[in-house]
């Protein structure tokens, strides 16, 4: 090991390990900014009020998004009930069963659905649903959100349950249960972390989802008294307070970011929380 | 100090002969995965409340002869089988005979312990009833004290039977799949290299274990480990290539195998 | 493909090919000394059994070793075959001791005027153990067992030399202590035919798996395929 090889690698290590950094840096940054400006320019605006009260009229300062976040999570439960157990029976189906032509043009199909822009989807279900009933409504909205999950649950799930070790499977069979048996309380079960994980992980972006909704859910300023009726959702309404000239909605629009983003974090850091190893293993 | 010798014990001692009939008769069995034929017309006859060992080099088909046992190479789909095997008299390939019934009655217990991660100690134990309809509390708690007590696992388990199963060690969870395996009751137990990844004490209590379970089951185990078959089998069969080249009481193989590949590979030539 | 252990076992037969040779030389020139009164031969037999007695505690304590290794089939017959026969050669040494003690006594006397077939006796044993240790050497199981009825020819020839000296010694009684030193001497070569017959015996377990010692008993196993 001759002297200046030694010193070249040296800094060629030591340039490395500054570029990845730096790298590294540059991919959290945007995330910092975001939530600083947010927090900068929406904070301000978060009061009880916010939370409690229905948009005061045009122009009017004050009032709250109360709709808006009740609206988000009528659209989000519609969703779930929707786009989850399709999701998950469908995931399980291409994990556990089929032929690996069929699954495989399944999949294909799924990616590419999942790389669908979201608004085309709001015009698809505008077309099957909102013409046909004469006009917007939340049942839109929430159907359109829960067809989106479920390419995208079907996936997440298909790969948690082919992460469990087939010896799983195996030992399940030799006991002589039954196959559906085995896969339901021993395969899933294991998975139902991980399959948990994907479906808030799916919420989380389904809670922000703005363009689709606008062909369907429409945005309501005050109530939807069913599902019937059109219904604000956080995203649009943030779009909506945003490109309007009146300064106090703006920041309401911050706000409305913020508490958004909040979620999004409340909902990854649950997510990790609950899918820790609390279990201790021997070597 | 008078000692007297029973002569009838005695000669008893001196001869070995399989008590009753076979518990599995393999004939002319051929698996293929696709195009390629992994056994070659195997016929044997496995021992009833006897240790069987199927020993020999990688890729000789032991472990596709002893998956072929319970029907777990249909696992595959690419899988075909030929030929007849026979449980106590039942053809267990026959049309109207189930897989699952089949398994119920042959175990399995595998290299890797793989104890499900979800469950507890008695929870595991109790899994292959539980999930064949059995919910008798009673009945449940009877075998899983059973099961760990066959196990050799009872005593080092019974204080905590609903910790997480995978909290034990990994020659206790290789006990824990034997127990569980057992709860069910099956009639024959196979075990696919169940002490390959064991330390040396944990596999000599596995080996222990085999012996004693054999005066109640019967015991197919597939093993590279010479040293092992020859402490803990009652029979061997050597497997090369697909074919069953040997097959016969596990000293004779041992110390004067008749086959020249046979006295080969047990001597290390290959393999 | 030779392995580690194939070469131990070629140091073991080696050595205990040595210890054969130890023995014969032995038995051979404890023969020369009584039918040549040789007295300092006959010391120098006696003196060299430790050499013999020596090899009996290396070889045990090979075949030891080379059992930890779990040798299996050919090997393990090889390693308990390999102690038995050591330890017949270490008697075949013993009995040659004793046949020079019995020469030393005798040349110190006046030789006894009396006509013994020895010479061929100790020819038929010697040329048994030679045999059966050729046996060894070349796996050949048949050679051995022609080796195991030879030992009944010895056996009349003994009894028929002893009645030889047992009638001499009724007529002459003042050579009776020197005629009890030749039954002894004989005694000894009839033994070492014995212990011939046992190595050949051994021989024939190594090759054929076949235990030939005590026909009658179980033992009807298939051959075996190693040689």
């Amino acid at each position: 090991m001759t002297a200046p090889n030694h010193n070249w690698r040296k800094f060629k290590n030591a340039f490395m390990q500054t570029l990845t950094f730096v790298c590294a840096i540059l991919v959290v940054t945007p995330l910092l900014l975001i939530y600083y400006h947010l927090a900068r320019y929406g904070f301000s605006a978060l009061n009880w009020d916010f939370f409690t009260k229905l948009p005061k009229a045009v122009g009017e300062p004050g009032g709250g998004m109360v709709n808006a976040i009740v609206g988000t999570f009528t659209l989000l439960a519609q969703a779930v009930i929707i786009g989850v157990p399709v999701g998950v029976l469908g995931g399980i189906y291409l994990s556990e069963y089929g032929g690996s032509r069929f699954n495989w043009w399944v999949r294909f199909t799924a990616d590419i659905i999942n790389g669908v822009p979201s608004i085309t989807w709001g015009i698809v279900v505008y077309g099957l649903i909102v013409v046909p009933m004469h006009g917007f409504s939340a049942l839109a909205g929430g159907v359109v959100l829960g067809l989106m999950m479920i390419p995208l649950v079907m996936r997440t799930t298909e790969e948690v349950l082919q992460l469990v070790p087939g010896g799983y499977r195996e030992a399940a069979l030799a006991l002589g249960i039954a196959q559906w048996r085995a896969i339901v309380q021993i395969v899933v079960r294991t998975a139902l972390k991980g399959i948990v994980t994907g479906v808030l992980l799916a919420l989380a972006r389904m809670a922000g989802e703005t363009a689709p909704l606008l062909f369907t859910a429409f945005g309501n300023l005050g109530w939807a008294h069913s599902l019937r009726e059109p219904i604000d959702s956080i995203p649009v309404l943030i779009f909506n307070y945003a490109i309007s000239p009146y300064e106090d909605w703006h920041r309401q629009a911050w706000a409305g970011a913020l508490v958004l983003l909040m979620f999004v974090l409340a909902v990854n850091v649950g997510v990790r929380f609950l899918t820790r190893d609390r279990i201790q293993r021997h070597a | 100090m008078n000692i007297t010798v029973n002569p009838a014990a005695a000669a008893a001692l001196l001869t070995q002969k399989p008590v009753g009939p076979p518990a599995l008769t393999v004939r002319n069995l051929s698996v293929f995965f696709g195009a390629n034929k992994v056994l070659r017309e195997v016929s044997l006859d496995i021992a009833a409340r006897a240790v069987t060992a199927i020993i020999g080099p990688s890729g000789c088909g032991k472990s596709t002869f002893l998956r072929a046992l319970n029907r777990m190479h249909e696992l595959n789909p690419e899988a075909r089988m030929e030929g007849e095997i026979r449980l106590c008299g039942d053809d267990i390939y026959s049309r109207n005979v189930e897989p699952v019934a089949v398994r119920r009655r042959v175990g399995m217990v595998f290299q890797k312990s793989n104890p499900f991660p979800t469950m507890s100690i008695v929870e595991n134990v109790t899994v292959g009833l539980r999930l064949n309809g059995i919910r008798d509390r009673k009945l449940l708690a009877e075998r899983t004290e059973q099961s760990l007590h066959m196990a050799a696992l009872w005593d080092e388990v019974k204080d905590r039977l609903h910790d997480p199963a995978i909290s034990l060690s990994g020659g206790q969870q290789q006990r824990l799949c034997i127990a569980r395996a057992l709860a069910v009751q099956p009639e024959v137990l196979l075990m696919d290299e169940p002490a390959s990844a064991l330390d040396p004490l944990a596999t000599s209590k596995i080996e222990d274990l085999i012996v004693q379970l054999k005066k109640e089951y019967t015991i197919v185990i597939v093993t590279h480990n010479m040293q092992q078959a020859a402490r803990a089998s009652d029979y061997t069969a050597f497997f090369y290539l697909g074919e069953l080249i040997e097959f016969g009481p596990t000293a004779k193989i041992f110390t004067s195998p008749s086959q020249k590949r046979t006295e080969d590979y047990v001597t290390g030539r290959f393999g | 493909m030779e392995t580690h252990l194939d070469m131990e076992l070629d140091g073991l037969r080696q050595k205990l090919l040595l210890m054969a040779s130890h023995a014969e030389t032995a038995v051979n020139q404890a023969v020369q000394a009584l039918t040549q009164r040789d007295h300092d031969l006959a010391l120098r037999v006696k003196d060299d059994d430790r050499v013999i007695d020596q090899f009996e505690v290396e070889i045990d304590d090979l075949v030891i070793q080379l059992l930890t290794k779990a040798p299996l089939a050919t090997n393990l017959r090889l390693v308990t075959v390999a102690m038995k026969i050591s330890q017949n050669l270490e008697r075949v040494g013993d009995e040659a001791t004793k046949i020079a003690k019995r020469a030393r006594d005798l040349s110190r006397e006046p030789p006894v005027k009396i006509n013994l077939d020895l010479p061929r006796m100790a020819g038929m044993a010697l040329n048994m153990l030679k045999a059966a240790l050729d046996a060894f050497v070349n796996r050949d199981s048949a050679a051995a067992r022609a080796i195991v009825p030879r030992d009944k020819e010895v056996d009349a020839l003994n009894k028929q030399i002893h009645e030889t000296i047992a009638q001499h010694m009724v007529a002459n009684p003042d050579t009776i202590s020197r005629c009890l030193n030749w039954m002894v001497a004989t005694k000894s070569l009839e033994r070492i035919a014995d212990h011939a017959k046992n190595v050949a015996e051994e021989v024939v377990y190594l090759c054929e798996a076949q235990d030939i010692r005590h026909p009658g008993a179980k033992n009807q196993a298939a051959p075996a395929a190693g040689a």
